[in-house]
């Protein structure tokens, strides 16, 4: 193989590699998905209710705000999972990829919970349209911390097994943006779905 | 050299060797092989919907099957051949243009692919089991719900669509990244091929209108699954929802049908004028403008449903905004043309021709833009004769005109300028004919997507002959066919540049080997190619070098994309034990991928 070819095939015109580009890429037709489902929300908060006030009483604001919380911890923690596998402390590294992965856990394990009470309290997937879009959109959220939640222990494992040792910081950081991102969505979601219910 | 250039760039060719293959060369051939196919699937249904349209009164076919013909013809035209026919162009030149050994992401190239396929046969499979869905390739909702159209019919329209949508999303990731992040050293954004300017423009469109799309679906699907009412005004639905996510997809979505054509007719004009592209800068302004302008304007759809004076005057005033972009760029084509020294190959014919085409494409499309005129021609033939002239008189011609310019690079052989002649006129008699008149039948009043007329409206003649012309398209094609399949096995062969040609895939050989460049070329100018064979005349052809490293194949792409079929299957046919068989599948294979040895 000669030396150019060799060279050839790692060149990238950005000096970034084309893995961490695309899930910005990938990210930036999320932000559309996302943004349609709180679009359709929007317009159907106060529909198929018998009273205005009923999403204000339903939403569980501080138990939420709990899950909120431990949502952006595990923001802060993949960051320090982060820099400790580009600064080479595998150690560090699964101990703050794995908190990163139950704070994940956490979350989903407060919004199995509040489905639940939902269903209960008489608010099914298709009682009303509030009811559907509200249960689409969270749920569509969940599910992209779910595969958050299995891709951290992907990386977890993997690197238990020694795996990392190739481009092991630059996965880490393409699943940095990514939880970043799913945290991001978060808080525009408890903005427009909790906190406008009771302003 | 020549041996060389008609050699199979692979040693392996057996059927295992394209399940796995991860070269986006083959992936460009599965991808325009597939599509071709597909383009016959929906010509014979136009031609089954022509001979019914033929005579008035006539009971060649039913109504409830003409509305199953026009619904899977829109859908097979669009999302199975147009799309996927530009999709084989970018996989197969985008590399070849930035001057790139591969895509950035070999294995997902390859997904998209066959998810595309999955999708496909998804959508075919409905007419083997007899249910055909009817609800038109714009699939209004309420029509779509389970009360209007009962039992799985839709759910193929519904499903399918989102099948694709996900081949589609895939595609666009990987062709962005490639060409913002592959390009060889030198090759700036203002050096980069405009065919690889409009297919960056149209990746984007891609990557942004797909998802408020696949939500409306998902929206449908829970709808028609799961029992919610977001698209039942009876349950609290909103009647307009659909609409609105549909065209905010919809209208963008025309752009991604058109640009990449355009890109082709602006590559094959300069070649065949021997002179640059005309406002070569401009044409890059335009196509980002146009792309920008066209997630402006999606209510000019929607006219008719009402939106009160504010509304239909800013959504007309933005579409006819579009109009500036568009005609720079139709001025610049006449400008390549102008001054140069015109060669009449049929690759140039056809890209010649796109320009008055598309024009009058256009300028009825500026017709639509006025609110009052729209409410006139809403849904009667003249949007039949305005939108197929777009695509058939546009983007096919286009595409026409691409596939005679590259053949030779993709196969090695040259494609018969006599047969290529004799289709060219045949085709332009055949679709002028067919779709012209269609302009007249609107003005009169015959309404789209009817599957009947009564005599004495003034129809009669005019169907007639736009039948005639559809038959004289549809023996045109078998034209096409036979050149390709004579070209195969006794073409001339080729060579690297058969056109005297100006851009980096002309550099190389044909078909260019499978790590297409040995030595990244080094890129100084626009129009490199022909700037080193005649203004630097230091034109150094590839050294022979079988030593490349390219990724090896893969299979995995294939079993995650069997998984999501599998998956998808599941929503149509309503057997819901398929996704919980699916999603693991999908999953394990994703897994397998993630930590298959893959050095790129
Ligand atoms: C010779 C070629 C073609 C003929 C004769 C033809 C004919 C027709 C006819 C008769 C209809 C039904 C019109 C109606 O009843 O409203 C139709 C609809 C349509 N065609 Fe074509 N067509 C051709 C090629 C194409 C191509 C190449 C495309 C796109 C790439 C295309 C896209 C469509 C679409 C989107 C519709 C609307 C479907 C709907 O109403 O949902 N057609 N065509
Ligand atoms: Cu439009």
């Amino acid at each position: 193989m000669s030396e150019a070819s060799h060279e050839g095939g790692h060149h990238t015109s950005l000096g970034v590699d084309s893995r961490k580009l695309g899930m910005w890429i990938f990210l930036a037709s999320e932000c559309l998905l996302f943004g349609t489902l709180i679009f359709t929300f929007l317009l159907y908060r106060n529909k198929g209710i018998e009273e205005p006030n009923i999403p204000a009483e339903i939403l569980d604001i501080p138990v939420t705000t709990a899950s909120t919380f431990v949502l952006l911890m595990s923001s802060f923690s993949i960051v320090l999972a982060l820099h400790a596998i580009q600064t080479g402390k595998i150690k560090s590294f699964q101990r703050w990829i794995l908190t990163t992965a139950i704070g994940g856990i956490v979350f989903l394990g407060f919004q199995t919970y509040e489905f639940t009470e939902f269903v209960q309290g008489g608010l099914g997937l298709s009682t009303n349209v509030f009811g559907s879009s509200f249960f689409m959109l969270t749920g569509t959220h969940g599910f992209h911390v779910a595969i958050g939640v299995i891709w951290l222990l992907a990386l977890y494992f993997s690197s238990l097994r020694g795996g990392l040792k190739v481009d092991g910081a630059l996965k880490v950081d393409t699943m940095a943006l990514y939880w970043h991102f799913v945290d991001i969505i978060w808080i525009v979601i408890f903005t427009v779905v909790y906190l406008f219910a009771v302003v | 050299m020549t041996e060389a250039a008609v050699q199979a760039p692979h040693s392996e060719y057996g059927l295992w060797s394209w399940l796995t293959t991860v070269d986006a060369k083959r992936i460009g051939v599965l991808y325009g092989v597939t599509a071709g196919i597909f383009f016959l699937i929906g010509g014979v249904e136009a031609l089954f919907m022509r001979t019914q349209l033929m005579y008035p009164d006539n009971t060649f076919l039913s109504a409830d099957t003409f509305n199953g013909l026009f619904t899977v013809h829109g859908v097979t035209m669009i999302f199975l051949f147009l799309m996927p026919m530009n999709a084989a162009f970018f996989n197969f030149m985008i590399p070849l243009q930035i001057g790139a050994r591969d895509v950035a992401f070999p294995r997902l190239n390859a997904f998209s692919y066959w998810v595309y396929l999955l999708g496909g046969l998804l959508l075919v499979s409905s007419f083997v089991v007899g249910a055909i869905p009817k609800v038109g390739w714009t699939g209004y909702s309420n029509l779509s719900s389970s009360f209007f159209t009962p039992g799985i019919a839709t759910n193929f329209y519904v499903v399918g669509l989102l099948v694709l949508g996900t081949s589609s999303m895939a595609a666009a990731i990987n062709f962005i990244t490639t060409i913002i992040n592959m390009r060889a050293p030198g090759m700036t954004p203002l050096r980069m091929p405009i065919f690889t300017w409009t297919a960056l423009v149209t990746n984007f469109l891609l990557l942004l209108a797909l998802p408020p799309i696949a939500v409306a679906l998902g929206q449908v699907l829970f709808d028609r699954t799961f029992g919610t009412s977001l698209h039942v005004p009876s349950g609290g639905g909103s009647a307009t929802l659909w609409q609105h996510l549909f065209w905010v997809f919809g209208h963008p979505e025309v752009y991604i049908l058109i640009l990449p054509p355009m890109g082709m007719v602006s590559d094959i004009l300069p070649t065949f004028s021997r002179k640059p592209l005309f406002g070569f800068s401009a044409m890059v302004y335009a196509t980002v403008a146009i792309g920008f302008l066209g997630f402006g304007v999606w209510a000019h759809h929607m006219f008719t449903v009402g939106m009160g004076a504010w509304g239909a005057a800013i959504f007309s005033a933005i579409t006819m905004l579009i109009a500036i972009p568009t005609g720079v760029k139709i001025f610049n084509w006449i400008f390549t043309i102008i001054g140069g020294q015109f060669r009449m190959t049929t690759a140039a014919l056809f890209a010649a021709a796109f320009i008055p085409l598309f024009t009058l494409a256009g300028l009825t499309g500026i017709m639509h833009s006025s609110p009052p005129i729209d409410w006139q021609h809403h849904d009667s033939y003249f949007v039949v004769a305005h939108f197929h002239y777009v695509l058939v008189a546009g983007s096919v011609v286009g595409i026409f005109g691409g596939i005679y310019y590259w053949f030779p690079k993709v196969t090695g052989r040259m494609l018969s300028e006599t047969l290529g002649k004799l289709h060219f006129w045949t085709f332009m008699i055949g679709i002028n004919l067919t779709f012209f008149p269609m302009h007249f039948l609107g003005v009169d009043g015959m309404p789209r997507r009817v599957y009947t007329y009564q005599t004495g409206f003034n129809f009669d003649t005019w169907n007639f002959w736009v039948t005639i012309g559809a038959y004289i398209t549809g023996a045109s094609m078998l034209i096409l066919i036979f050149n390709i399949f004579k070209s195969l096995k006794s073409g001339a062969v080729a060579g690297p540049d058969p056109w005297d040609a100006r851009t980096l895939e002309w550099s190389i050989s044909s078909p260019p080997p499978e790590y297409n460049f040995v030595e990244l070329p080094q890129v100084t100018a626009r129009d490199d190619f022909w700037h080193r064979k005649y203004e630097l005349k230091n034109f150094q052809p590839q050294p022979d070098n079988q030593q490349v490293h390219m990724p090896p194949p893969s299979y995995w792409p294939l079993i995650t994309a069997l998984g999501l079929g599998v998956f998808f299957t599941g929503f149509v046919f309503e057997w819901y034990v398929l996704p919980f068989i699916g999603a693991p599948i999908t999953l394990i294979a994703v897994f397998c991928w993630s930590f298959e040895e893959f050095e790129m």
